[in-house]
């Protein structure tokens, strides 16, 4: 057994890291030669140059908007973990929590939510509200269901640990249960941090007088496939950087965690 | 199988090995006096019962033992045969169906927290290093940092893991680890230290290894050891004393004084007498019908 401590240095070779924005070029690259040689119309499907164009043109118009949407989700984001992890918490150690209100949680989730959306706006009015709720809906639930998952996954033997330790219910929380179930709620948090932007889309379509999912929808009637394309692209890099602050959130707070480890190549 | 009756008689004055007179006039002498003044642990007619879906499953039948302070006793008996339950009564994280335990002089009617306790698991929190789980005992308790960091430093090198303090457990091997959970166990030096089969999930190289790390720290900080093992040679090697257990509902068949000069070295387990003991307690799990073997 040596004397070092065995671990890795951090981070992946740069040809690794490299793989994929090389892959994205390339796609464009393919992408854009398609469109030009077999003469395809860009109302069909416009080339990267064209929504390039686009975007440089309307670069305000569609930054307000994009705005707009993360305002949307970011709030409905976090409504939802203020919601859905005390919930978890009074599930797990409320007995009646858990026979009475969990299952209507669970059995709630048969309804579609975005057969929901059009009753958020009779209930909450046009603006940002409707919007928020609609993220909440989506987005809760996973974040409760791990969460449960998580603080009731703790194992006798460490509560028993705490006990032999004489830790008081708050003790036993916050050293042990919580950081238990952090891998889990990261989990859930990964899940809802994408379906909270599709929520907010659904919201945006049904009933928005901005936002991207609001400009896909006008674009699309104008028959304005570029700027369509371009709200489009807009929104899955909005949801590519969401779950990207998860994980990266999730990587600093469990750099001992397996699934952390696993990715970083061990 | 007899469902309770009487346990043989087990006070730790008694020197005679028992094993030899287990005619039922022995067995008749068991008494439910009050606690030993000497003793530091004192078990009377204790028992567990537990209900299952159909009926009651006597797993441990009453039974009585005392424990000197500073003594090292080893408990070992087949599968299911309650040694565990006992522990768990010991430390009052499980209530006992009849029957009372003393620790220290102090009647156990819940969890008591003046003691250690390390598992077959390790249960280290994976999100802390070697030294921040050892820590955690001073965390709890609120002690204070700077003589708890000393005390978690010394304990670690006793062990021999100085240079792997900042480690976190998933870089530690299945050795280490369970190293870092005695270490834990004994960072507020408790009188007690209880053990449930600590050394079970070991390879046999490390469980040596566990067994002479144990008794340099028992004999620097002189704690109560209750340890529970399958291993006739572990419990032989370590104890003071060995109590045998018969199969569910689980009877103290023997308690047998292990008279073996300390330090104990692993040499010793090469000398006539340790093997004497193992020959003994291995006979006695023959005639329980623990052990079974075709005839020579």
């Amino acid at each position: 057994m040596s004397d070092n401590p065995m671990r890795k240095p951090a981070g992946a070779p740069l040809r690794e890291r490299l793989v994929l924005p090389f892959t994205l070029v390339v796609l464009v690259v393919v992408w854009q030669i398609s469109v030009s040689l077999f003469h395809l119309p860009s109302y069909l499907l416009p080339s990267p140059s064209d929504i390039g164009i686009e975007v440089a043109a309307n670069w305000m118009i569609l930054l307000q908007n994009t705005w707009v949407t993360t305002v949307e989700v970011l709030l409905g984001f976090a409504m939802s973990v203020a919601l859905a992890i005390p919930i978890a918490v009074l599930v797990s150690y409320s007995k009646l929590f858990k026979q009475t209100v969990y299952p209507l949680i669970v059995g709630s989730q048969t309804i579609p939510k975005v057969a929901l959306a059009p009753l958020m706006l009779v209930w909450f009015g046009f603006g940002l509200a409707p919007k928020v709720a609609i993220v909440v809906l989506v987005a809760f639930f996973p974040i409760v269901i791990n969460a449960v998952v998580g603080f009731n996954g703790i194992s006798p033997q460490m509560l028993y640990l705490a006990s032999s330790m004489g830790a008081t219910p708050w003790q036993s929380f916050w050293r042990f249960r919580l950081p238990n179930a952090l891998p889990n709620l990261f989990a859930g948090l990964k899940v809802a941090a994408i379906l909270a932007v599709i929520g907010a889309i659904v919201a945006e379509f049904v009933g928005a007088d901005s936002g991207l999912g609001y400009l896909v929808l006008v674009s699309g009637t104008n028959f304005k496939i570029a700027e369509q394309f371009a709200a489009i692209i807009l929104l899955s890099i909005m949801g590519t950087a969401f779950f990207w602050l998860a994980s990266w959130t999730e990587r600093k707070l469990l750099p001992w965690h397996v699934s952390v480890r696993s990715s970083e190549g061990r | 199988m007899q469902a309770a009756g009487s346990a043989p008689a087990t006070s730790s004055g008694e020197k005679a090995l028992t094993w030899f007179g287990r005619e039922p006039e022995d067995a008749a002498i068991a008494d439910a006096d009050p606690p030993a003044a000497d003793s530091f642990i004192s078990i009377r007619n204790i028992s567990k019962t537990f209900a299952s879906r159909r009926d009651l499953v006597h797993a441990l039948a009453p039974l009585d033992l005392d424990i000197a302070p500073g003594e090292f006793v080893s408990v070992i008996g087949p599968s299911g045969c309650g040694k565990s339950t006992l522990l768990m009564m010991l430390s009052g994280l499980t209530a006992a169906t009849t029957g009372t335990v003393h620790v220290g002089g102090k009647r156990v009617q819940g969890p008591i927290s003046d003691l250690g306790i390390v598992f077959q698991h390790d249960v280290l929190l994976e999100w802390r290093t070697a030294l921040q789980n050892i820590l955690l005992q001073a965390e709890i308790r609120r002690q204070d940092k700077t003589e708890a960091l000393k005390q978690a430093r010394h304990l670690l090198e006793m062990v021999g893991l100085s240079s792997f303090a900042d480690c976190y457990p998933h870089e530690l091997s299945g050795g280490m680890r369970q190293r870092v959970s005695i270490c834990r166990a004994l960072l507020h030096q408790p009188p007690l230290l209880l053990m449930d089969e600590p050394f079970g999930a070991l390879d046999a190289l490390s469980r040596d290894q566990l067994q002479v790390d144990l008794l340099r720290l028992w004999s620097d900080l002189k704690m109560t050891v209750f340890f529970i093992t399958h291993s006739i040679s572990e419990a032989v090697f370590l104890s003071d004393r060995v109590v045998v257990m018969s199969p569910r509902p689980g009877r103290v068949e023997a308690v047998i004084p292990i008279d073996l000069p300390r330090p104990r070295r692993l040499a010793v387990r090469e000398t006539p007498a340790f093997v004497h003991y193992n020959h003994t307690v291995t006979e006695m799990f023959k005639s329980l019908g623990v052990l079974r073997e075709d005839p020579a």
